[in-house]
Formats: C-alpha cells, sequence, structure tokens
C-alpha cells in the first residue's frame, strides 16, 4: 500500500463518522429514528472496515509508517500549523480498538436507547465522538492532537449530561468539564512550553530535536531552575491526569456515570480516558529523557491503581463499581507507562477496551432488563433469567482480575512484571500497590458478580415476573466484545509487548528498557499462563475471589459487621478520602468565597456604590446648590447678562494692552 | 450749542433707566416690553446723533432699519401678551417662573 492509498483510506476513515454525526444532527428528523441509526452505523462501519485494513497494511504487508500533512491550517510566523496524520502501529491499533468498540455501543445504542426520546441526538454524539477520539490519535502534531482532545471532552460534557433534565446529570457533567478544564490547562501549557523550546508543533520534528535540550534549563520563579524537558513532561501528564482520570483529578469520572450506559462503555471506559495514556505512550521519545516525570507518572498510577480500586469495595451502584475499577486499570496502564513498558501499557489499554466495554454493556443489559434499576442491593440471582448476560459479565470479569489465559491476564501480569524489573524511583511502591491491587480488583469484581448474579434474588414482584434475557441488539454486541475479551491476549502478548512491534512509534532508552529485560525470560503465551500459577498475583486473585465468595455468599452479614467494626475506614472509603469534600470545601467554597469579596468590594463598593451612584450623587449634589441659580425670573438673567457684558467691557477696557 | 457728549449722555441715561425698568419691574410685562422699546430708542438716538455729526448717512438708514424691527416685535410681543393672558389669568412678572431650576 503506498503512502497515498495509505492518505486517502486515513481521510476516508476520520470523515465517515463525522458525515454520518452531521447528517444525524442536523436532518435527524427527516431521517427519523431507524435512518438515523443506519446513517451512523454505516460511517462507523466504514471507518472500521479501512481500519481494520490499514492495520492489515501496516502489520502484516509491513508497510511504512505515513507521516505527512494534509491541509495547511494556518502559517504565523514561520510556524505552520497543519491538519496531518501519523499512521504508524500505534495509531492503527488505537484505529482499530476506538472504531470496534464503537461499532459495538452503535449496535448496542439500538436496544438500550429503544424509548428515549433524543435517540437521534444520542447517535450524533456517539459518531461525533467518534471522529473526534480518530482525530486524536491520527494527528502528527500537537495542534490537532489537542483539537482531538477538546473535541472528545466536549462529547464527553454533552453525553455526561445527556439526560438534562436530572439535576445530577447536570452537576456531573458540569464536574466534568471543569475537573478536565484544569487539566487541559496543564496539557495547554506543556503544547507551548514544547512551542518555545522546539519552534515546532510537528511530532517528527520535536522528537528529533529532543535529545539536543537534554540538560538545559529555564527559569519560570526566581532563583530556581527547571529542566525544561522535566516541565514540558510533567505540564503533558496534568492534562493526561485530567482527561485520563488520575488523583488528584479523577473525581469526574464515577459522577459521569450519569449518562447512559453505552457512553459509559465507550467514552469513560473503554476509548477517550485511555487518550492520557495514548497521549503519553504517543510522547514516548520525550519522557524518555526525564526520569523525574517517569517517577511522578508511576507514583501517580500506583496510588490510582490501588487506592481507587478501594472505593470500589462500598459502592452499591451498578456502574460505579466499574467506574473505580476503570480509574484503577488506568492507574495500571499509567504505572506501565512510569517504568517505561509502553507497550505493555498499551497493551492493556487494548485489552481493557474490549473487556471494560463489555463489563459496561453488560452492565447496562442488567440495568435495562431490571427496568433502568441500577442499585445491587435490588438484584441478584440473575443467572436464572439472563444467561447469555451472566456468561459474558462472568468472561468480563475473568478477564478483568487477570485470569490465566484471558487477555487482561497476559497485559496485567506484562505490566506488573515491568513494575517488578524497574529500577527507577518509586518503582518498589508501585510495585507494592500493583499487587495489593490485584487482590482488590479480584474482590470488588467478584463482589459485584456475586450480589448481581448470585444469591436470592432481592427485586420487587414486578420486575421479577417480567424479568427475561435483553433482544439480539444488546446481546450480540456483548458476545462479539466476550471473544476478544477471552483471545486477544495470548496471541499478541509476545508480539505487542516483548518484540518491539510498535517499531519507531515508542522509543524506550536502554537504560529503562525493562520490556526488553523481560522478554529473555518469556517462552511464549502458555508458558506465562502456567507460570503465573506459581506467582503471587495469581494466588492474590484467588484470594479475593474467594473472599467475595465468603463474605457476599456465604456469610452476607459479615460485611456490614466489618463496617460497622471498622467504622473510620468504612466512613473514609464511603467519602472517597474526602476529595469531593475537599474540592467542594476548598476550590469551590474558595471560589465562591472570592467570588462573594470581589462581589461586594468590586461590583457592590466599587462599581455600583463609587463609580455609578457616586457620580449620581456627585451631580445630584452639585446640582441641588447650583438650582439656586436658576429662579426662572427673566429679569435675573438678563442681569446676568449685563453683568457678564460689564466685565468684558471692563476686562477688554481696562486690561487688555491697547494696539 | 448742543454737542455730541449732551446726545450720547441722553441716549445712555435713557438706556440706563430702560435697564432699571427691567430690573426694578415685578408687576407688569407691558412695562418690560415698552422697557426694551425704550433701550432701541436710546440706540437709534446715538446713530441720529452719530450720523450727523460724522456727516454719514448709514446711520439714519439703520434707524429706519431698527423701527421697523421694533414696530414688528412690539406687535408679536402685545400678541404673545394676550395669549399668556388667556393662558395664565395673569402678567405679573414674578408669577412668570416656569423656568426655575
Amino acid at each position: 500500500m503506498s503512502a497515498d492509498d495509505i492518505k486517502f483510506l486515513a481521510i476516508a476513515i476520520v470523515l465517515a463518522p463525522l458525515a454520518g454525526s452531521v447528517l444525524t444532527g442536523l436532518f435527524g428528523a427527516y431521517l427519523g429514528r431507524k435512518g438515523s441509526h443506519w446513517v451512523t452505523i454505516l460511517g462507523v462501519t466504514v471507518a472500521f472496515v479501512l481500519s481494520a485494513m490499514l492495520f492489515k497494511a501496516l502489520v502484516f504487508d509491513s508497510a511504512e509508517p505515513f507521516n505527512g500533512p494534509v491541509y495547511t491550517w494556518l502559517a504565523s510566523e514561520g510556524i505552520r500549523f497543519d491538519i496531518g496524520f501519523l499512521i504508524d502501529r500505534l495509531t492503527v491499533l488505537m484505529m482499530v480498538v476506538v472504531t470496534f468498540v464503537s461499532l459495538m455501543v452503535h449496535i448496542y445504542t439500538i436496544g438500550y436507547m429503544h424509548d428515549d426520546p433524543g435517540y437521534t441526538r444520542f447517535f450524533s454524539y456517539i459518531s461525533l465522538f467518534t471522529f473526534s477520539m480518530l482525530m486524536l490519535v491520527m494527528a502528527n502534531n500537537f495542534m490537532q492532537l489537542f483539537f482531538g482532545w477538546e473535541a472528545v471532552g466536549l462529547v464527553s460534557y454533552l453525553l455526561i449530561g445527556f439526560w438534562y433534565k436530572r439535576p445530577t446529570a447536570i452537576y456531573a457533567n458540569l464536574k466534568a468539564f471543569l475537573v478536565n478544564r484544569v487539566g487541559d490547562f496543564g496539557f495547554l501549557l506543556g503544547i507551548a512550553a514544547v512551542l518555545m523550546v522546539f519552534g515546532s508543533l510537528d511530532y517528527a520534528t520535536v522528537f528529533e530535536r529532543a535529545p539536543a535540550v537534554v540538560g538545559q534549563y529555564f527559569t519560570i520563579f526566581d532563583g530556581h531552575q527547571w529542566e525544561v524537558l522535566t516541565v514540558i513532561c510533567l505540564l503533558l501528564f496534568v492534562g493526561a491526569m485530567g482527561k485520563s482520570a488520575q488523583i488528584p483529578l479523577h473525581v469526574w469520572l464515577p459522577d459521569s456515570m450519569e449518562g447512559p450506559t453505552p457512553i459509559s462503555a465507550l467514552i469513560h471506559a473503554a476509548t477517550m480516558v485511555t487518550a492520557g495514556i495514548f497521549m503519553v505512550a504517543r510522547m514516548s521519545p520525550l519522557y524518555e529523557l526525564s526520569e523525574t516525570a517517569l517517577s511522578t507518572v508511576l507514583v501517580i498510577g500506583a496510588t490510582t491503581a490501588f487506592f481507587m480500586g478501594l472505593l470500589g469495595l462500598v459502592q452499591n451502584d451498578i456502574k460505579r463499581i466499574i467506574a473505580y475499577s476503570t480509574l484503577s486499570q488506568l492507574g495500571y496502564m499509567t504505572v506501565a507507562l512510569g517504568v517505561s513498558a509502553y507497550a505493555a501499557g498499551i497493551f492493556h489499554l487494548m485489552t481493557h477496551a474490549f473487556f471494560k466495554a463489555l463489563l459496561f454493556l453488560s452492565a447496562g443489559s442488567v440495568i435495562v432488563a431490571l427496568h433502568h434499576e441500577q442499585d445491587m442491593r435490588k438484584m441478584g440471582g440473575l443467572y436464572r433469567y439472563m444467561p447469555i448476560t451472566w456468561i459474558t459479565f462472568l468472561i468480563g470479569n475473568l478477564a478483568l482480575i487477570g485470569t490465566p489465559g484471558f487477555s487482561g491476564f497476559y497485559s496485567k501480569d506484562s505490566i506488573i512484571e515491568a513494575v517488578a524489573a524497574s529500577h527507577i524511583w518509586g518503582a518498589g511502591y508501585a510495585y507494592l500497590a500493583v499487587v495489593a491491587g490485584v487482590f482488590v480488583t479480584a474482590l470488588y469484581s467478584f463482589r459485584l458478580y456475586f450480589l448481581v448474579f448470585h444469591g436470592p434474588e432481592r427485586m420487587d414482584e414486578h420486575t421479577r415476573a417480567h424479568l427475561h434475557e435483553t433482544p439480539p441488539v444488546i446481546t450480540v454486541p456483548l458476545i462479539l466484545l466476550a471473544i476478544p475479551s477471552v483471545v486477544i491476549g495470548a496471541p499478541y502478548v509476545g508480539n505487542m509487548v516483548f518484540s518491539h512491534w510498535f517499531g519507531s512509534a515508542i522509543v524506550v532508552s536502554k537504560s529503562h528498557d525493562v520490556l526488553g529485560e523481560l522478554a529473555r525470560e518469556f517462552h511464549g503465551p502458555l508458558a506465562m499462563a502456567t507460570h503465573a500459577l506459581t506467582t503471587l498475583p495469581f494466588w492474590l486473585a484467588v484470594g479475593g475471589v474467594a473472599t467475595a465468595w465468603f463474605l457476599y455468599l456465604k456469610r452476607p452479614d459479615l460485611p456490614a459487621m466489618l463496617a460497622r467494626r471498622l467504622g473510620w475506614l468504612y466512613r473514609l472509603l464511603i467519602e472517597k478520602y474526602y476529595f469531593d469534600r475537599f474540592n467542594e470545601v476548598v476550590f469551590a467554597g474558595g471560589a465562591r468565597a472570592i467570588g462573594e469579596f470581589l462581589w461586594r468590594l468590586g461590583d457592590r463598593i466599587l462599581i455600583d456604590g463609587l463609580v455609578v451612584n457616586g457620580t449620581a450623587k456627585l451631580i445630584g449634589i452639585s446640582a441641588a446648590v447650583l438650582r439656586h441659580l436658576q429662579t426662572g425670573y427673566l429679569y435675573h438673567y438678563a442681569f446676568a447678562m449685563i453683568l457678564g457684558l460689564l466685565a468684558l467691557l471692563g476686562y477688554f477696557v481696562l486690561w487688555v494692552p491697547q494696539g | 450749542m448742543i454737542t455730541l457728549n449732551d446726545y450720547l449722555i441722553l441716549a445712555a441715561l435713557l438706556f440706563s433707566i430702560s435697564i432699571a425698568g427691567i430690573f426694578l419691574n415685578r408687576k407688569n410685562v407691558i412695562i418690560l416690553l415698552m422697557s426694551i422699546e425704550l433701550m432701541l430708542l436710546a440706540v437709534n438716538l446715538n446713530f441720529i446723533a452719530f450720523s450727523h455729526f460724522l456727516q454719514d448717512m448709514a446711520g439714519q438708514v439703520f434707524v429706519f432699519f431698527i423701527l421697523t424691527v421694533a414696530a414688528a416685535e412690539a406687535a408679536i410681543g402685545l400678541a404673545i401678551l394676550v395669549v399668556l393672558f388667556r393662558n395664565r389669568q395673569t402678567i405679573n412678572v414674578d408669577d412668570m417662573d416656569s423656568l426655575k431650576g
């Protein structure tokens, strides 16, 4: 496949979902419900098929990566802002994942949103999302990356608040938007720093010039020298923390579950939230040059992975548990980035996209069957009524906890091994966190599973009477997602993680190359799976499942007792480590206090009081004095004229020098 | 022999009387009008005197114009006065203070 063909395909891939979105968005009323979903599904199908073609061309036919501009947006002072595509193995992998999950979600939405009045609007949004995400991953410069970055943020905002009549949804989408603004501010500063230091926004140019600025410093505050690359990497990572929901910018993700379940699966689990992971992997040539940045990434990722997992233990909303699980898994990916195991991180991103989308869509299937009930305390014993959902959910869970043989096992175990092999500062803490995280993951996953699908049936009689498996538009995507969730791991782990599969897309310096070290001990996926049976993470996962079984099926009275005994811990978890409370008091409260202060001082006293009313008052007072001069009597006016005349005459006659 | 100075002093006296008439009069708008007429006549007297002593006819031509204007003014002034009286039932100057601030 020649470069021109790739370029043409890339343009078509991007434009197909956009066309679908615009058509349904503007003409949804004419297209009707059927027309709307056919148009958008067609657009996404085209994108998926063409992405798969590109994948085949680059991976199996070993075509050269494509990097080139398509269109110059503007040129200013010698800097060109192009729309361009960089199509290499990293990109095509992301494209296939995004379009595949998106296609599944499109189909699933037909069933899930069946009765919703915003049906066509929903399809327009998710197609727009697909377009934005593709622009993000296919960018070859920071400008376009930022465009995609903001566009997915916008669509995420629109979709979290999709049910705009619910106050909680509006609160959640505002929160997501604001928290993401914080991250994007850092990201934008990072891009600005890149432009300042390198004089270009083009990936290739920047990466080429990056080694030359190692050891350069600049002064931001007086007396402090900052290493240029560390500052850039940390600022860019702030953006990633916002989008990929890392501590402390994670607070928006659990609340985003207010949106409809299909987009929880598509945006807030499988694709958009991985944009930060993708971005850091894409920037690996920069991150490799700054150990400080890598350590920061590692510590934040590890903290997120463990502590967010814990929160999943006390939630009762089926979607929120999966949301916390997503946070925790994003933490694992970030940890992988921190130890320079980018390939493992991206591999986990891919497997996670499949099994987490699967989990969310299965949860959605349960929610549909129970007439939009999300509280686990009103579920139980569903395996009798919903066999397909039950099996697919179980598959997703097994993949999530890293059961040997499932896709999640290969990716997660690679990450854990990579952390163990790393010598970077913070790796010891990270290892503890990710290994303990395995136990927590298994515990909350199977708590969810047991409470929903086994145990006593806690729903009311009316719901139970109508309980049945969901229609094929819902179950078929589940089955299609379950397949990669099981099998995608084993065939690719050797290639993708351990043999520099990504080629030039990901750069790892010699001293950090943990995956290269691990590759020497890698003897095929089967050996990896059997070896895992003797390692700590596997037994921790088993222990987690056993504990969940014991606590929630065997002795259901124990959890309540534990919650009472460990009251302070339980409260800490229920309050989500007081992050929300802290933000509300310090940031929201602080902003309100400042606003109140400025309103009182600046608005009420200075502007209203002094400038506006003060002027009026001054004029009023002077007028009250002056009005006494204006008697209304003609002869007073005439007298004033005469006086004036006399004064002028006197002046001319007496003072003006003659001649 | 009556000199130019005498004429000018007379005119100045007449003018001052008319000014005083305007200021001191608190009762009647008609007196106001008469005072204005008197002012114009004082000015006319100046014109005539200068015209005679400087042997320049332009001064006398001016006087005719001023007389004409004064007549017209008197006519309009009285007409306004009539309307004013109809509206307010008074021509007392002290009541005319609707311009008061």
